[in-house]
């Protein structure tokens, strides 16, 4: 991982070049902003919702402690293995741990961003184990060993020429750009794998603490089956998933949906209470959770930053993102991407490795006014800007100009000739100041020499004259 | 009623046209201006690159300069917002909280003032061209003033007032966002005035320089026709003042 803000801006510039990318991602975005206003619309207390679902994981992760305590004796008496991972590695050795005491060869994955998180394909690869994605989307990005560009769209990026393309080159089909016969290809490669699969790996919506349960949501039935045929169900979730109890989760799942893709409801919601019941003999015989902090319990004890965690990661942000509708998720160069992205990648992977990341933003807001959970993502993005510079990771010099600055700005005749001269320059010169990068294609305004102070204070003292000498002419007449 | 002025930098040093066209509306509906000599920045541009603890003297600064005013009016929303609202997240000195706390609720953004707490409608006039508005993210997202300028332009008799596609979308400026990632700005200033070109205005008016300066410095720059506007230059032009 190397998160560099050269590599960003590098990136960026060939984003911006790329046309097939940019249409992509703006009528993808589009859309799913179009769906969820209609939707919204029609909700007349949806900023209620909002507020309760706040209030309910603020509790959530200031008990946090109290709640993973009670899901996982729940998930206990259910039949379900909880295993706790306080970082990647060792979430990937417990995972290693299961797929070798059961021998399993082969996996089926749905959409799982904290399996991404913990870089869990390419281990699994190089164990050995034939790992597939099987949500369409994952699938495609897979093929072109891509990392995904959205929260809930993983293959947002891409156009379905790109898709037909892309199978055309990887699975030797014959080109097509006609949406459901890609999705027959696909469908054809993956149904196989479902069956032959010793082990299905999802992720986690939502986990029921009171219950010991979890929801694992979904349109196209592959987390279903993934979940459900092989032998062994193993679900990789981030601490921060817990909500109190089952009366909460209908909230959520009004809240998510709309948010995401912009429907009203999905049109699976997974509820796993348990491994196969043994009359019967159906399901999975066994289930396993693995229960990641990697960060989250450090995120959780500061009283600001916690609300970063209340994310359900519906990717709303990204949709309607000024900047990531310009040039799509690689640019952030990690798995969480977006406004939401630029507060987890400093917390998750350190000020320095995220120093960038915080600052990819015109701070413009409207992450805030979208998020479901009301998360204060611009007053979060500064707080971890000044984190950046307390640390010592700005870039070098920039502290010196802004001590400079600030000594000016406390003396007003300094501060004043700061920008006196250049307007004087200006004056003989009559073009804007070069400014590197701004410059290039916009004109920066003219620095006015005489300024507001000056225009003001001659017309206050020309108003006066002029008040005298109207009196004195009253006092004559 | 008085009014003291804040004159942020922008308006000082690049566009004090404007800030006089506000002084010129503010007396027109019967304030009494009083300036506040020694005016500096209220320092937003340090505090959203990160730097807090740098900034705390010149906020506090801020506060006391302005601590006994009545009215603290500025044509700016982003300026505003930084004084009622950011303020709240730096180490200021806890004698000064309460004078913080006053500031916060007598600092009023330059149509906020007028509408809300003025009470004026809108105050007429002639200006027969087609405008449109142009919402800057702190102004509508964190103080909430949307109505309020629409309000006031659409008061003038004969102006044509357009609404352009997604007038609350981004300019691109964002401080020192526009110089750190400049390509990605440009971009997303070069969709902004699309949309303005796309309504048909002739000016594109709003209340923030900052947001002015890119957008303008991007039309000019391309030989765009649209040309941009204060709100309070649009004031005073359509009272003749």
């Amino acid at each position: 991982m190397n998160l560099r803000a050269s590599s960003t801006r590098q990136y960026i510039r060939t984003a911006l070049k790329n046309d097939n990318l940019r249409q992509a991602v703006n009528k993808a975005t589009q859309t799913a902003l179009q769906k969820r206003l209609a939707i919204v619309e029609q909700t007349p207390n949806w900023e209620d919702l909002r507020l309760r679902a706040h209030s309910i994981k603020q509790n959530v992760i200031e008990h946090l402690d109290e709640y993973l305590e009670r899901f996982e004796k729940k998930c206990g008496e259910n039949g379900i293995h909880v295993h706790w991972a306080t970082d990647a590695e060792e979430a990937r050795t417990i995972i290693k741990k299961i797929v070798r005491q059961n021998n399993v060869a082969s996996i089926v994955k749905s959409k799982s961003l904290t399996t991404e998180e913990i870089h869990l394909n390419p281990f699994l690869t190089n164990l050995g184990v034939e790992t597939l994605e099987t949500d369409l989307g994952e699938y495609i990005v897979q093929l072109l060993d891509q990392t995904p560009s959205h929260l809930t769209a993983p293959a947002l990026h891409l156009t379905r020429q790109d898709v037909g393309r892309i199978f055309q080159q990887k699975l030797g089909v014959d080109y097509t750009e006609n949406p459901h016969e890609l999705l027959q290809i696909a469908r054809k490669k993956l149904r196989q794998k479902f069956l032959q699969a010793d082990m299905g790996i999802s992720g986690v919506n939502f986990a029921i603490a009171s219950s010991g349960a979890f929801v694992v949501i979904e349109n196209e039935a592959n987390a279903r089956l993934s979940m459900g045929l092989p032998r062994i169900h193993l679900a990789v979730m981030g601490i921060e998933k817990l909500i109190p109890t089952f009366q909460d989760l209908p909230l959520f799942l009004k809240l998510l949906p709309p948010s995401a893709t912009g429907q009203k409801q999905t049109v699976y919601v997974n509820i796993i209470g348990g491994a196969q019941y043994d009359v019967l003999g159906e399901g999975p015989e066994q289930v396993h959770i693995v229960l990641l902090d990697n960060g989250r319990s450090k995120i959780a004890a500061d009283v600001e930053l916690r609300e970063t965690l209340f994310c359900i990661r519906c990717g709303a942000c990204l949709n309607v993102c000024p900047i990531y509708q310009q040039v799509g998720g690689h640019a952030y160069g990690w798995i969480y991407m977006g406004p939401i992205g630029a507060t987890l990648i400093p917390q998750f992977l350190g000020l320095h490795e995220g120093r960038f990341a915080p600052f990819l933003s015109s701070l413009c807001g409207a992450c805030h006014e979208i998020c479901p959970m009301r998360i204060r993502i611009p007053h979060h993005l500064l707080k971890l800007r000044n984190q950046v510079v307390e640390a010592g990771f700005s870039k070098k010099g920039e502290k010196s100009v802004f001590k400079l600055w600030a000594f000016l700005a406390q003396h007003p005749v300094l501060y004043r000739l700061t920008t006196w001269l250049p307007g004087k320059i200006q004056i003989i010169y009559r073009r804007p100041f070069p400014a590197p990068g701004y410059w290039r294609k916009r004109a920066l305004g003219l620095f006015d020499s005489r300024g507001f102070r000056r225009r003001f204070l001659d017309e206050q003292k020309q108003r006066k004259r002029r008040a005298n000498i109207d009196q004195q002419h009253g006092m004559t007449t | 009623m008085q009014v003291a002025l804040f004159i942020p930098c922008l308006s000082e040093h690049l566009y004090p046209q404007s800030a006089m066209s506000m002084v010129k509306i503010l007396r027109h509906i019967g304030a009494e201006i009083d300036y506040v000599d020694g005016q500096t920045c209220c320092g937003q541009p340090a505090f959203n690159s990160g730097y807090r603890k740098e900034i705390i003297p010149i906020a506090e600064r801020f506060i006391k300069l302005f601590r006994h005013k009545q009215y603290v009016v500025a044509p700016s929303g982003s300026c505003v917002a930084m004084v009622r609202k950011f303020y709240y997240d730096l180490d200021i000195h806890p004698n000064l909280h309460q004078a913080r706390d006053d500031l916060a609720a007598k600092i009023f953004e330059f149509t906020e003032f007028l509408v809300d707490v003025a009470r004026c409608d809108g105050l007429g006039g002639s200006f027969p061209h087609a405008v449109t508005y142009h919402d800057s993210c702190h102004l509508n997202r964190e103080l909430g003033i949307h109505e309020q300028p629409r309000q006031l332009i659409r008061a003038i008799a004969d102006v044509q007032f357009i609404e352009m596609e997604q007038s609350d979308i981004c300019c691109g400026f964002g401080g020192t966002f526009s110089f750190k990632f400049a390509d990605l700005s440009i971009a997303m200033t070069e969709r902004k005035c699309r949309y303005i070109e796309e309504s048909g205005a002739e000016y594109c008016i709003g209340a923030d320089s900052s947001c002015l300066m890119n957008i303008e410095g991007f039309l000019r720059r391309h030989g765009k026709k649209a040309k941009t506007m204060h709100i309070a230059d649009l004031l005073a032009a359509s009272l003749g003042l």
